[in-house]
């Protein structure tokens, strides 16, 4: 199970950076999400995946999942659920005002003087 | 247990929330921010004393025992940091009084900067990897709103690059915890300290340590990481420029300079040996950089490029007078650096040019502006008795010491290099002669109020310059912890 989670890691992680590369604002937040999302996937894969199990331990428990990960993931997901909604007002806002959404035109090389 | 380690991010935070909801009551917002900082201080100095008579201090928060809850320790290191980032903070604030628009005072700018300080603070005091990660969240998302808030153009644009950056950094740190955490199977930097040792760095843990500094390398501007800065840090005002280029890149070599001396420190030869050609190549193109403009925003941004290298170059070389360097040299930047970018916040707001080709005859206009700028840019290439120069001076000697002469070599010719870079501003900008600026009436304001802030920072500048000696016996403090994790993690688990 984990190594068939490693490679859907994998495939995530080739999609966001394919996704990240492009120009359009749009696709780079879209890429951007998928990114967290295989991190947090490898957080739950690395923590160990133990079907059947709760995560709590108690003294005469026989298994059980580790806990940690899955708060590290909630922590993480709120995280980049608020990054990621700012990102997208910060796109939306920038499309207003700058007319573009395409990367080559938001070069660093123009003034607005 | 003392729960007065937490003080210096519960303050910030606290007064961060009370601000939400004054928003509109400019002058309230200023009085709050202004008493907030102050007590800040106070704290922090009292931290550092406290730190200096009774060890490293720790907090187990909620009372759980420490490889299992979340540790917050203040080391001599993390003490001074904290100090040194509320007198910073102090400052800007009441620079920002007169110098921040009103629009933007009434969006949230003193609450967003309060937050900017919660993730600061707690990223240097936190004993928690994942927990460093939660206040480098704090501390970006806040910068985040910092560099855009105004909307003008060029904030917009430049915040896009600067999020992107950091979100996929985010993600890297969230990636190399991960895989942290499956191969030692604890997140507290003490425990990790201890088990790391016990098995002496196997080889995966090392390309851990890489992925590290590639994600403190980001937030830090190491070569070749840097390039979103000149861009994203040009873009905001002046007193959010400062904070910016004062604290949010320390951070990083913070974070650099404790996982690095705390955690990886078993395979130097290949770790550390990485570090060093980056540090230099980080110098190089700094240099380049100081050089190449002649906007003066550009060219103090470019110099923050040379200090992380010269910093990062200290922290790789790993010897005791190295690292005490680094740790000097990263305190005084702080200060000096702030200085530098309100006293060109000031000259801007003289001439209505960044330019410094425009600029001339200053010292006519101002003569305590251009001694002021002449002290900063001094100790900032690091002429002695100022603050810049013990720092460099222990870099170098450490580095000759283990022999990297070359690099020592080129840490002395990069002073050469931001003494000619920041020499160049103060000639082009004061000398010459008496120039009138056309300047709209609406940017036609009385400066004079924004000299005391910048006096201030100098002033302690100088202090630090001056009583080395006395600084010096708390640096060794923080080196003796760095130098030795045992302390670290003797304080940190005895606990429980």
């Amino acid at each position: 199970m984990e190594i068939l989670m490693s490679v859907v890691i994998g495939i995530l992680f080739t999609i966001a950076t394919y996704l990240v590369l492009s120009k359009s604002l749009l696709r780079i937040i879209v890429g951007t999400g998928l990114l967290s999302h295989a991190a947090h996937l490898l957080i739950l894969t690395m923590g160990g995946l133990k079907q059947g199990a709760v995560p709590i331990l108690s003294e005469n428990a026989n298994s059980y999942v580790d806990p940690l990960p899955q708060a590290l993931i909630l922590t993480a997901i709120v995280i980049s659920f608020g990054v990621t909604s700012f990102f997208l007002v910060l796109a939306y806002r920038s499309y207003q005002e700058l007319g573009t959404d395409n990367m080559d035109e938001l070069r660093g090389n123009k003034s607005y003087e | 247990m003392n729960n007065f380690v937490i003080l210096p991010i519960l303050i910030p935070l606290l007064t961060g929330i009370f601000l939400i909801f004054l928003t509109r009551k400019v002058n309230v917002q200023r009085i709050v921010s202004l008493i907030s900082a102050i007590i800040s201080i106070v704290i922090a100095f009292t931290l550092v004393i406290e730190v200096k008579t009774d060890g490293i201090q720790v907090l187990q928060a909620s009372n759980w025992d420490a490889p299992f809850g979340i540790s917050i320790v203040a080391d001599m290191l993390s003490a001074l940091l904290v100090l040194v980032t509320s007198i910073i903070v102090f400052s800007v604030l009441i620079y920002s009084f007169k110098h921040i628009d009103a629009d933007r005072e009434k969006f949230f700018y003193y609450p967003l900067v309060q937050f900017l300080i919660v993730g600061v603070n707690g990223a240097f005091l936190t004993g928690d990897i994942f927990n460093l990660f939660v206040f480098f969240e704090v501390m970006l998302m806040s910068s985040y709103v910092l560099l855009v808030i105004g909307g003008t153009k060029i904030q917009l644009r430049e915040t896009i690059k600067y999020l992107l950056v950091n979100v996929i950094a985010s993600a890297l740190f969230v990636v190399a915890v991960a895989l942290l955490y499956s191969v030692v199977g604890t997140l507290n930097i003490a425990d990790l300290s201890q088990r790391i040792a016990e098995v002496e760095q196997p080889a995966i843990i090392t390309a851990i340590a890489i992925l590290f500094l590639v994600v403190f390398g980001l937030k830090g501007a190491i070569f070749p990481l840097y390039v979103w800065m000149p861009g994203s840090y040009y873009a905001p005002p002046i007193p959010i420029l400062a904070l910016f280029g004062a604290l949010l890149t320390k951070v990083g070599i913070y974070s650099i300079l404790r996982t690095f001396t705390t955690l990886f420190y078993h395979q130097p030869e290949y770790t550390h040996s990485i570090m060093l050609y980056l540090s230099i190549l980080t110098i190089i193109f700094g240099c380049i950089g100081v050089m190449a403009y002649m906007d003066v925003k550009k060219i103090i941004i470019y110099n923050i490029v040379v200090a992380i290298g010269v910093i990062l170059f200290g922290i790789s070389v790993m010897n005791t007078e190295a690292i005490a360097g680094s740790v000097m040299y990263t305190l005084h930047d702080m200060l000096i650096k702030s200085a530098l970018f309100l006293l060109i916040g000031v000259m801007i707001a003289k001439t209505g040019t960044s330019n410094i080709k425009r600029m001339g005859g200053l010292m006519h206009h101002n003569p305590l502006l251009g001694w002021m700028f002449f002290i900063a840019a001094i100790s900032l290439a690091g002429v002695p008795p100022f603050s810049g120069f013990a720092g460099k001076l222990m870099i170098i000697q450490g580095a000759f010491k283990a022999g990297h002469y070359a690099g020592g070599i080129i840490v002395l010719f990069s002073s050469l290099i931001v003494l000619y870079s920041v020499m160049r501003i103060f000639i082009y900008a004061f000398w010459g002669e008496k120039k009138e600026y056309d300047l709209a009436p609406e940017q036609k304001k009385d400066n004079r109020f924004l000299m005391l802030p910048i006096g201030i920072l100098i002033a302690v500048s100088i202090a630090y310059g001056i009583g080395t000696e006395a600084v010096y016996t708390y640096v060794s403090d923080a080196v003796q912890v760095l130098m030795n994790p045992s302390d670290y993690i003797q304080a940190v688990l005895k606990e429980g």
